[in-house]
């Protein structure tokens, strides 16, 4: 292990707290809605996204409902609100900010040892123009919600649909204000508030993933707020850019549309990428393997999601020529993909591995990550999507990427940072029950649904002939097996609140500088600035032993 | 009056200077957003333009020319101004600065003034899309895409000029006269005269697509 100034420690205790917590310093409800505290914005964020994630969970629920039926339980014109709204909930208000927003928010400054984010206010900012965003889009649900599907396509959304899209729309071009702001504080402050000897190639992996994803957030949201922009504009005066009676081309709203929302799709990946790169170390304890591979494999996982957007528009009419090289581009994210993958796997030879919580979902996390990807490259193949586009076959596709992969990715990072955010141990085997069973009502909701897909079933139907409801039926009773276990770490961890162990400051044994302070850190985090001397993730699987960034040795 | 500051750094920054540095570079970092979301807007031009040329400049042919360019003489010179004013800053010549920043609003609102009364004439020309607009000859139905676009990009450079105003407002009532920008710490006076270069910039841009599409 190439660590030059080892020092044996004689207790894994932090040294006596001399300072109040973060959650203890000021109980005022203005304490919190005016804290400018990166671990307190966190938390409020966490909050706020996991109302939206059961707001866009009971359309879920509505829809698979429906489905359980050829004929279908609901209107038509409800079913077509519920799954526009539940697009548009999931993915702005809980997949894009989920990750970032939390954990970034309140694991960046501490495992690069700064005090807080770079703007603190911007942070605050942040969080108070998503929920405005929020009031908006639940303003658009309440008065019924919208029906052209979270695309948006034109001229649908801008002359035929009857809905709230108006609001809906601005709804998502507030919300990328929060993107950006948030995206930006995390720039600047990798870039300027590292602690003395945290270089680039010693941050760990997750800082890397948030920083990717920030400059992948700060670089498409603006295209999506000038679309959007335009969009509201059509639909509010009644002429637009993307007017065809006055010349104006529909596809361009996609083009530009899928510009960003491509990109989406890895700021919703690439963060659950950083957290189980943090992850699979910590619990197989052993070195990542192929450290600087994994940076230059987010970086340019981050460049190339820029060029591949039109792969959403095969069939749109978009010329053949621009298929081919759309088509050829999307087969080259797949290497830096692979080699995450595989670097995820090979960091597991030898080591000693814990099947805890966070590893379940890490491991959960590769392998629906694996099945998404691979069928992400069918897609991307020209002939095989004319079949397929269109069909659940891409509706599985993406839910194995965004809901199996990263929804994994941040239950994992829940209960790996639980201890730290709020000194208290959650339950283990109910934990592990949870990620189990996460494991299995997702591949029992979305695999029938690549069946569905392959056998020709269309997107966005709310029926379909009778001979698919055995495959409809597994996926809504998959559905309902997904549910419970995502209402369960609310159960669990809402007891552990109160009962739970309390934690160690390093209940893990893990390398970070967020594990060298107390659990939960106190107000400014480190009462003086470390000095990094390591590259993270220094586990010895043989001698059971670990060097913290800092680099002090410590026995498991 | 002291000239500088009572200012200690913020609580994540060890020093005024890294807190100074930190707020440029954020500040940058903004500015990628911002040209970013602009050239989006210039690229729907670009599309339409290069469909529709004809249409296009029979339409551009409408857009007062006299405002678009005295603007642009304004803006220009409200830069040039600006810089001076950071630079009396960083050399702590308040006085100057004062006044500087003062001129450079006052060149900001004179924008404003002549693009209202551009606006004014538009609307006596019957080329505001919905409102009030007449299809002239040769621009066919896709002159309207022009309007919309000349509404849609002069409107959001309006309004990122006014919070242009306002933050030097800002710096004027309340930065400086609590005597937070001197010589020793001028950070956020350079934040904001990047941010007016950069609306600046903008105009540099719109203008030539507004104002000079097929007047040869
Ligand atoms: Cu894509």
């Amino acid at each position: 292990m190439s660590v030059t100034t080892v020092e044996r420690a004689a207790s894994v205790e932090p040294p006596a707290r001399s300072q109040p917590s973060y959650l203890t310093s000021g109980n005022t409800i203005a304490s919190w809605l005016l804290t400018r505290d990166h671990k307190r914005i966190a938390l409020l964020f966490l909050a706020s996204i996991t109302f939206y994630f059961f707001i866009g969970g009971i359309a879920a629920t509505l829809m698979r409902l429906n489905l359980a039926t050829p004929q279908g339980l609901l209107q038509p014109a409800v079913y077509n609100r519920m799954f526009t709204m539940h697009g548009i909930i999931m993915v702005w208000f809980f997949l894009i900010p989920s990750i970032p927003t939390t954990f970034g928010n309140f694991f960046v400054p501490l495992m690069i040892g700064a005090r807080d984010l770079a703007f603190p206010r911007v942070n605050l900012a942040s969080w108070y123009v998503f929920n405005l965003s929020g009031l908006v889009v639940l303003y658009a649900l309440i008065m019924g919600g919208a029906d052209t599907g979270w695309t948006f396509y034109t001229p649908l959304s801008t002359v035929y649909a009857n809905g709230y899209v108006f609001a809906a729309a601005m709804a998502v071009f507030i919300n990328g204000f929060s993107s950006i702001m948030t995206s930006l504080n995390f720039i600047v402050t990798i870039h300027r508030m590292r602690a003395p000897g945290m270089t680039w190639m010693r941050l760990p992996l997750f800082v890397w993933a948030i920083y990717a994803v920030s400059i992948v957030m700060l670089t498409a949201t603006p295209v999506l707020a000038m679309d959007t922009f335009l969009l509201a504009v059509e639909r509010f005066i009644g002429v637009g850019l993307f007017d065809p009676n006055h010349g104006g081309d529909p596809l361009l709203w996609q083009h530009m549309f899928w510009f960003y929302s491509h990109p989406a799709v890895y700021i919703m990946i690439l963060p659950a990428m950083g957290v189980v790169s943090e992850l699979i170390p910590c619990f197989a304890r052993r070195p990542i393997f192929g450290y600087s591979g994994m940076t230059i494999a987010l970086m340019s996982l981050a460049i190339l999601s820029f060029f591949v957007w039109a792969h959403h528009m095969f069939v749109a009419g978009i010329s053949i020529y621009a298929g081919i090289v759309f088509s050829l581009m999307t087969f080259f994210v797949a290497v830096p993909s692979a080699i995450k993958v595989f670097n995820w796997t090979v960091s597991l030879h030898k080591g000693s591995i814990v099947f805890d919580a966070p590893m379940l979902y890490a491991l959960g996390f590769v392998l629906l990550f694996t099945v998404g990807g691979v069928t992400g490259l069918m897609l991307a193949t020209l002939a095989v999507d004319v079949d397929l586009h269109g069909t659940y076959f891409v509706i599985a596709h993406f839910h194995y990427i965004m809901v199996g992969a990263t929804v994994s990715a941040f239950f994992g990072a829940l209960h790996y940072w639980w201890p730290k955010i709020t000194g208290r141990l959650y339950p283990e085997m109910w934990a592990r029950f949870a990620a189990i069973l996460t494991y299995v009502g997702f591949n029992l909701t979305f695999f029938p649904q690549f069946i569905l897909g392959y056998l020709g079933m269309a997107r966005r139907s709310y029926t379909y002939p009778a001979v698919w409801q055995s495959w409809n039926l597994l996926s809504s009773a998959g559905a309902s097996i997904l549910a419970v276990a995502y209402v369960l770490p609310l159960l669990y961890l809402g007891w552990s609140l109160f009962r739970g162990l309390k934690a160690t400051a390093n209940p893990w044994g893990a390398t970070g500088l967020e594990w060298t302070i107390s659990s939960p850190p106190p107000k400014h985090n480190f009462e003086r600035t470390p000095v990094v001397v390591t590259e993270p993730y220094c586990y010895d699987p043989e001698r059971h032993t670990f060097v913290t960034q800092e680099g002090v040795l410590h026995d498991e | 009056m002291t000239n500088s500051s009572s200012v200690a750094p913020e609580i994540q920054f060890a020093n005024l200077e890294q807190q100074g540095d930190t707020a440029q570079l954020g500040i940058w970092v903004f500015l990628v957003n911002e040209t970013i979301f602009f050239g989006a807007l210039i690229f729907t031009y670009f599309v339409y333009r290069i469909s529709y040329p004809q249409e296009f400049a029979a339409a551009a042919k409408d857009a007062v020319l006299w405002c678009g360019s005295v603007n642009l003489a304004i803006l220009l010179t409200s830069s040039l101004t600006m810089v001076l004013a950071i630079n009396a800053g960083a050399q702590g010549r308040r006085q100057e600065m004062v006044t500087l920043l003062i001129v450079t609003a006052a060149l900001g609102c004179a924008f404003l003034l002549i693009k209202g009364y551009e606006y004014y004439l538009d609307f006596q020309d019957h080329v505001v899309p919905v409102v009030d607009f007449a299809t002239k000859p040769g621009e066919g139905s896709a002159g309207e895409l022009f309007w919309i676009f000349y509404w849609v990009a002069t409107g959001l450079h309006a309004i990122h000029l006014m919070i242009g105003i306002a933050l030097v407002l800002y710096m004027l009532l309340w930065r400086i006269r609590r005597g937070e920008i001197g010589s020793a710490y001028y950070a956020p006076l350079e934040v904001v005269g990047i941010y007016w270069s950069f609306v600046d910039v903008v105009w540099l841009f719109l203008y030539p697509c507004i104002y000079l599409v097929g007047r040869s």
